[in-house]
């Protein structure tokens, strides 16, 4: 990690590229094989998403998450589907690592009836139980408490699951955050924070908002381990990950994680807004060297785990399952006005 | 002794009639309610700021935590917002909890959570979820509870879709809506009011529900409909009470909870009597009294024979002192001199 930004001052603490090629060869060539394969999935379906929506038929803000697959693949290979995962508006990459269906995530961009919650949520809000993707909230720290809440009634029905919630670096500035944090240390709840900081909420830099002491260290205060991490190495968010996961799953209570990482494209909307000024050339290029697709890509290829051309029979596979699944979302059916009545109340 | 113990104390309502069954004071009432959902349905769990204390939320969770134990029962840390969320989380995941606050004021620190998640939810994912949750807390009155401890938001809650809200005015209500409200399966805010909470009525042993969205009469009669819920409704039939003497005979009708409304019981009485007296604990505008009011003129225009009178509160925020207090409140006198007026006034409306 050569860079953490041009703008903000700020340490990296935890371990870079080195400590991947290290702990590299501990796992076995499928799992390195899957890290990468489902990173590459949500790159190819996002930039698919961002080369049609200009087309105006997926009528729904998007918060593309083209950079930061890292953070959800690395983070949800270590989840069971029992696992519940809670996120915030940028909820692509969640709901695909969860495990989420990728025909009824795009019916619900193009507002279809057969999306994953009917064209009641769009883009911010993919949901599907069955896979243990529970619930998103686009009021930035506003699925945190829910987070609490549901590893609050896994503790009291002795359930085994662990809660895991994802929120960006904005979200600790809402009180809610620092009044969860010390609620689930104070019942020591099997919970996860997962904070992916990316340094902006939208346009705004981390530096106009906080002091210069990393979010890792501002968590450690409520008194639970609290850990920094590379967010564009896939193995060191899953490392983290697994050991929080094991902490929480063996009544140890919560994990604050938080993953340095970075959006390559805009905060909402399609392309790259760099160029408007509120943050520098130089800095976005330099995350381009940590891409996390091009990082473990490099391990595997010098590994001997998968060629080019392996890569591009993955991608010819990859974009066939894109293609049919964007074939079947513009194919469905629109709601009907006797769907908006329904779900207000829960019988 | 609470610091207005003695104000509710001197508060003086019609003996209940000992003949018709048991009888049990508002709290205790209450706090049947809760010890026998507890005991019924073990996702049922009670947290709030000082539930296990020894005031125990009025005395309507006292002694539960030694029953239930704490995991069950159990303080809070001053995190509104954070609680109203892990409530609905708990509610999302199983569980059925009851989020327990001594002033609705404090609620508005969680309306983040309550209003833009915990009643949204079912919604927004289409049913995969519901959020059986219980959110309580005590509207107060007098003895200084001034700007901040004496707001009754059911208005500003009226207009949010997916959530209920339920106002009892007696005991056997306060006790069978509570455990309505427990078995529903929605975010149910339930307002209480500090002067009901001394108030003894007949109470049946066991679990009992009053329906959620059911208004009912407390009072027959011909000249004007009375609706309200609450202390308001019980001043309103106190009101009704004394102007029988001088002949006038209104409906009373205990809407028991704001939302859903019950607009059919108002329908049936409005196009009976020609007029509506609306009455709420909270402030007329934009509230109670002006959803009610602008349904008769919406839908029941041609029924009306004198203008919609609302008795609430001005749009002024309660004064602590108790000489202002007097002009700010509602009581009997000017509901009752609202009757009156009403009763008096001859038809505005040219009924062809």
């Amino acid at each position: 990690m050569p860079q953490i930004s041009a703008m903000i001052q700020y340490r990296y603490e935890g371990e870079g590229v080195e400590g991947f090629l290290r702990r590299g060869p501990a796992y076995p060539p499928e799992f390195h094989l899957k890290l990468f394969r489902d990173m590459f999935r949500i790159r190819l379906i996002e930039e698919e998403v961002e080369r049609r929506y200009h087309e105006d038929q997926m009528k729904t803000p998007i918060h593309l998450v083209i950079g930061q697959e890292a953070t959800s693949v690395g983070c949800c290979v270590s989840l069971t589907q029992q696992d519940l995962l809670y996120s915030s508006h940028r909820t692509h990459g969640n709901y695909l690592a969860k495990g989420g269906d990728l025909r009824a995530m795009l019916c619900e961009m193009f507002c279809r009836a057969n999306g994953c919650v009917g064209s009641r949520g769009g883009s911010m809000h993919l949901i599907d139980k069955s896979v243990g993707m529970a619930g998103t909230s686009a009021i930035v720290a506003g699925a945190i408490p829910i987070a609490i809440g549901a590893a609050l009634a896994a503790r009291i029905k002795r359930e085994p699951h662990v809660t895991v919630v994802f929120f960006g670096d904005a979200a600790t500035e809402e009180g809610a955050a620092s009044e969860s944090l010390n609620f689930a240390v104070l019942k020591q709840l099997p919970v996860i924070f997962f904070c992916e900081n990316n340094f902006y909420s939208v346009q705004s830099p981390l530096w106009t908002r906080q002091p210069p002491r990393s979010l890792s260290k501002w968590a450690a205060g409520y008194g639970l381990p609290s850990v920094q991490v590379d967010g564009m190495n896939v193995l060191a968010v899953h490392e983290a990950t697994r050991a929080a996961v094991e902490r929480a799953r063996s009544g140890g209570g919560p994990t604050f994680i938080e993953a340095l990482c970075y959006r390559f494209r805009a905060h909402g909307g399609a392309g790259d807004d760099t160029r408007t000024g509120y943050r520098e050339q130089d800095e976005r290029q330099a995350w381009d060297e940590v891409d996390p697709l091009a990082l473990h890509y490099q391990y595997l290829t010098g590994a001997g785990l998968l060629s080019d051309a392996g890569r591009d029979t993955m991608r010819d596979e990859i974009v066939a399952e894109i293609m049919d699944a964007f074939d079947f979302a513009t194919n469905s059916p629109n709601p009907v006005e006797a769907d908006l009545y329904r779900h207000v109340y829960a019988v | 002794m609470p610091w207005d113990e003695g104000l509710v104390n001197s508060l003086v309502y019609d003996a209940p009639d000992p003949k018709e069954g048991r009888v049990l004071s508002y709290v205790a009432a209450l706090r049947e309610a809760l010890d026998l959902a507890l005991e019924a349905d073990p996702a049922v769990f009670i947290l709030g700021q000082g539930v296990d204390d020894p005031g125990s939320m009025f005395g309507t969770t006292k002694g539960l935590h030694q029953k239930y134990g704490r995991e069950r029962v159990f303080d809070t840390p001053l995190s509104e917002e954070s609680m109203m969320g892990a409530s609905a989380g708990a509610a999302m995941n199983g569980m059925r909890p009851i989020f327990m606050h001594n002033r609705p004021d404090f609620i508005l620190l969680a309306m983040n959570q309550l209003v833009t998640h915990a009643a949204k939810f079912h919604f927004m994912d289409n049913g995969q979820t519901t959020v059986p949750m219980v959110v309580w807390a005590a509207i107060g009155r007098g003895w200084g509870s001034g700007a901040q401890h004496s707001q009754a938001i059911q208005g500003i809650l009226l207009g949010v879709p997916g959530l209920k809200i339920v106002m009892p005015s007696t005991p056997f209500d306060a006790k069978g809506l509570m455990l309505s409200a427990i078995s529903d399966n929605n975010p149910v805010l339930i307002f209480e009011h500090r002067w009901l909470m001394k108030k003894d009525g007949i109470v049946p042993e066991g679990i009992y529900k009053v329906p959620i969205g059911k208004g009912i009469y407390r009072r027959r009669g011909a000249d004007l409909t009375i609706v309200g819920a609450s202390h308001a409704i019980e001043l309103g039939l106190n009101a009704a009470n004394k102007v029988a003497s001088e002949g006038i005979e209104a409906d009373v009708i205990d809407l028991r909870t704001l939302k859903p409304m019950d607009v059919d019981i108002i329908e049936e009485s409005v196009k009976k009597t020609g007029k509506l007296l609306v009455v709420d604990t909270g402030w007329s505008m934009g509230g109670v009294c002006a959803e009610v009011g602008c349904l008769a003129a919406e839908r029941w225009l041609d029924h009306l024979r004198a203008p919609v009178r609302r008795i609430g509160l001005p749009d002024i925020p309660t004064p602590a002192g108790f000489t202002l207090e007097q002009f700010y409140y509602p009581d009997v006198e000017r509901i009752s001199g609202a009757i009156r007026d009403l009763v008096r006034t001859r038809s505005t409306v040219t009924v062809p």
